[in-house]
């Protein structure tokens, strides 16, 4: 196991430098530092002077060579430095927002899994029938609706009409549950369509394997059939399944922090976007991306844990 | 018409009259007949393909327009659809009569604006209708630009392994472990709001699913007997792949490009929401969501400029994704022998 998680890590640090190559030609290639300096300093035409002093004191203004040594070296080993605009530093900003984003995340990761998988096994038991076939038409018309329609109508349904929690806000320790309530609830409809559509498919698919045939042969009455042998198993693709959508989560969590004003990772990303500051935004998506490597080894990890046929060597 | 109306016209025309082309070919062939014969039978399929055919009518008609006297800029057809329908000052309801403002204004055609008008006056409806065109083009502009780049890439890769598969496996195992939504805003934050920034980063983050669904499909065809009789006749690695394999992988390709269709359709409402979107005159329905933000906390509440847009974006939506499962059904030889 130990040796497969190293082997694992290895595996990742070319993925990584490619990252970080990447994000350096977006950042520095497409885009000069000259041209970062004018947009960012406040004077409508700066002199050369002006330009030079900022581009000095963010460190820009050495050659490309020796800025990509400096980016390179720099953000691989996680110091984000400091903002381009306000010069705060951005692992603070991090560190304060990690704990309303996980709580939010979290919370809409651990509710959408119970709530889908309940009624995927309702649907599992019902195949066939008129039912089966209302509910999965239902989650396509669920998944098709844009992801910002969910959170602005539902901002405006359940806070603004129905007032059953502020609307925007945030208060951190246990009074955040009143804060975090109709973003979390927004997180799980706004997800429910896809993932009882996905859950459904891997119920039946079990569904057809000899196991539960035997089962049934044996005498076990359906819903011990769909509980007991078929649930077990199903819940392997949907681990993984679960682990894998870390980025999906990253989304959510990004348009329902802006739009409910919680000072979490996702605001500090838009709020960076819309004051064009790069240097945010390039630590974002390094962060972003070792958050997804470390998903995916988590992922093969667990798979060997639930599922005693698969061996990590 | 003058030179760059009818560039538009004719590239308007363009895609449709291709995929009438491309369908009327493989018409012919006994796999996609069978094919479309079970789509017609299936009701939710056609009424999606109603759909998209009246979507598509307005995207093309929105893209014939000339220049029309007292108007500065050409007027397509669906503008002067709508010529009769005058601008108000300012919001008002579907159907109003009279507008709902603080400092009432008397409306200049009360009853006529199907949709209401928003914050500058403009008919709703004509603006929904105009988005239309927008969607279809970052879809198509999209897709037509990675889609062959895909394709081709997961064919060698799939079909000469070793280094090749090598460096594009790495290449897309890059890109796909950076967060979509991270990777697009930063292209778009560097490259400038916009239509183009918006079909490259696009393009950027959706070539990956399709090259590595071709990838994998490619691998299970590369030792069937038909590929080593190809080559035992002599025939080059191109055309083993184009002319072999490729139609062998189309009804997977066709199903995955109707799905990321209306995956990018959907990504331009939450850009334009996070401020990466497309500049905020473009007639988008990712713009119109985006301004119900402050319309929503407005009072009277403006509710009728996000329900048109989100409603048309459901529409398009849906029916791309029933027609993609309806397709699923048809073709996939998996599921009709069951």
């Amino acid at each position: 196991m130990i040796r497969y998680l190293v082997r694992r890590l290895l595996y990742a640090i070319p993925t990584l430098v490619g990252v970080l190559v990447l994000t350096f030609v977006i950042f520095f290639g497409i885009y000069s530092p000259e041209q970062l300096a004018r947009q960012n300093i406040a004077v409508k035409n700066p002199t050369p002077k002006q330009i030079n002093t900022w581009l000095k004191e963010r460190g820009y203004d050495k050659p490309r060579k020796e800025l990509f040594k400096e980016q390179f070296t720099h953000l691989a080993i996680l110091d984000f430095g400091k903002s381009d605009r306000s010069k705060e530093d951005i692992w603070d900003r991090i560190r304060k927002g990690a704990g309303p984003s996980a709580e939010i995340a979290g919370m809409a990761l651990i509710t959408s899994l119970v709530v889908a998988m309940t009624f995927a096994m309702g649907l599992a038991y019902f195949r066939g029938t008129y039912l089966d076939r209302l509910g999965t038409l239902l989650t396509v018309l669920l998944l098709s609706v844009p992801y910002v329609v969910y959170v602005l109508g539902m901002q405006f349904l359940l806070g603004k009409l129905l007032k059953y929690g502020p609307i925007a806000g945030f208060e951190r320790g246990f009074a955040s549950w009143r804060f975090v309530f109709i973003p979390v609830l927004v997180g799980l409809i706004a997800g429910i369509g896809g993932s009882v559509r996905l859950y459904r498919t891997f119920l039946l698919e079990e569904m057809n394997q000899d196991y539960v045939r035997t089962a049934r042969a044996k005498g076990v009455k359906e819903g011990g059939v769909l509980f007991k042998h078929v649930f077990k198993n199903a819940m392997i693709p949907v681990i993984t399944t679960t682990v894998a959508s870390l980025p999906v989560l990253i989304l959510g969590s990004v348009i329902v922090e802006s739009t409910f004003n919680i000072p979490g990772i996702g605001n500090y990303l838009v709020d960076a976007v819309n004051k064009q500051d790069f240097a945010i935004v390039r630590a974002m998506v390094y962060l972003g991306t070792l958050l997804t490597i470390v998903g995916f080894i988590l992922t093969d990890v667990l798979y060997s844990v639930v599922d005693p046929r698969v061996r990590l060597e | 018409m003058n030179r760059s109306d009818l560039i538009n016209a004719i590239l308007s025309l363009l895609a449709p009259v291709l995929l009438v082309v491309a369908i009327l070919r493989a018409r012919k062939q006994p796999l996609w007949a069978e094919a479309f014969r079970r789509v017609r039978r299936n009701p939710v399929a056609m009424v999606a393909v109603v759909v998209l055919g009246l979507y598509t009518t307005v995207a093309v008609l929105d893209g014939i327009g000339w220049q029309v006297k007292g108007q500065i800029n050409s007027q397509t057809l669906i503008d002067q659809a709508f010529a009769g329908v005058p601008s108000e000052s300012t919001y008002s309801a579907p159907f109003a009569v009279r507008s709902s403002e603080v400092r009432p204004k008397p409306l200049v055609a009360p009853g006529r604006h199907v949709l209401g008008t928003d914050a500058i006056g403009a008919d709703v409806l004509h603006r929904v209708l105009k988005g239309i065109r927008t969607a279809f083009i970052i879809g198509i502009g999209t897709l037509a630009i990675t889609a062959p780049l895909a394709i081709l890439l997961g064919l060698i890769a799939g079909y000469y392994g070793k280094t090749a598969d090598d460096a594009i496996q790495y290449v897309y195992t890059v890109l796909s472990s950076i967060p979509d939504i991270l990777l697009l805003i930063a292209i778009i934050l560097v490259m400038g709001k916009g239509l183009l920034a918006m079909c490259v980063a696009l393009g950027v983050t959706s070539w990956v699913g399709l090259c590595r669904l071709v990838r994998g499909e490619t691998l299970r065809h590369r030792d069937r007997e038909y590929v080593r009789a190809a080559k035992a006749l002599g025939a080059s690695p191109l055309s083993i792949m184009t002319r072999h394999i490729l139609p062998n992988l189309l009804p997977v390709v066709i199903i995955s490009l109707t799905l990321s269709f209306s995956g990018i359709v959907l990504y331009e409402s939450v850009l334009s929401y996070l401020g990466v979107g497309l500049q905020a005159d473009m007639p988008s329905w990712g713009n119109m969501i985006d301004g119900a933000r402050a319309e929503l906390t407005r009072d009277p509440v403006v509710w009728w400029n996000i329900a048109a847009a989100a409603g048309a974006l459901l529409i398009l939506v849906l029916s791309l994704n029933f027609l993609a499962d309806a397709l699923r059904d048809a073709i996939d030889p998996r599921l009709r022998s069951s």
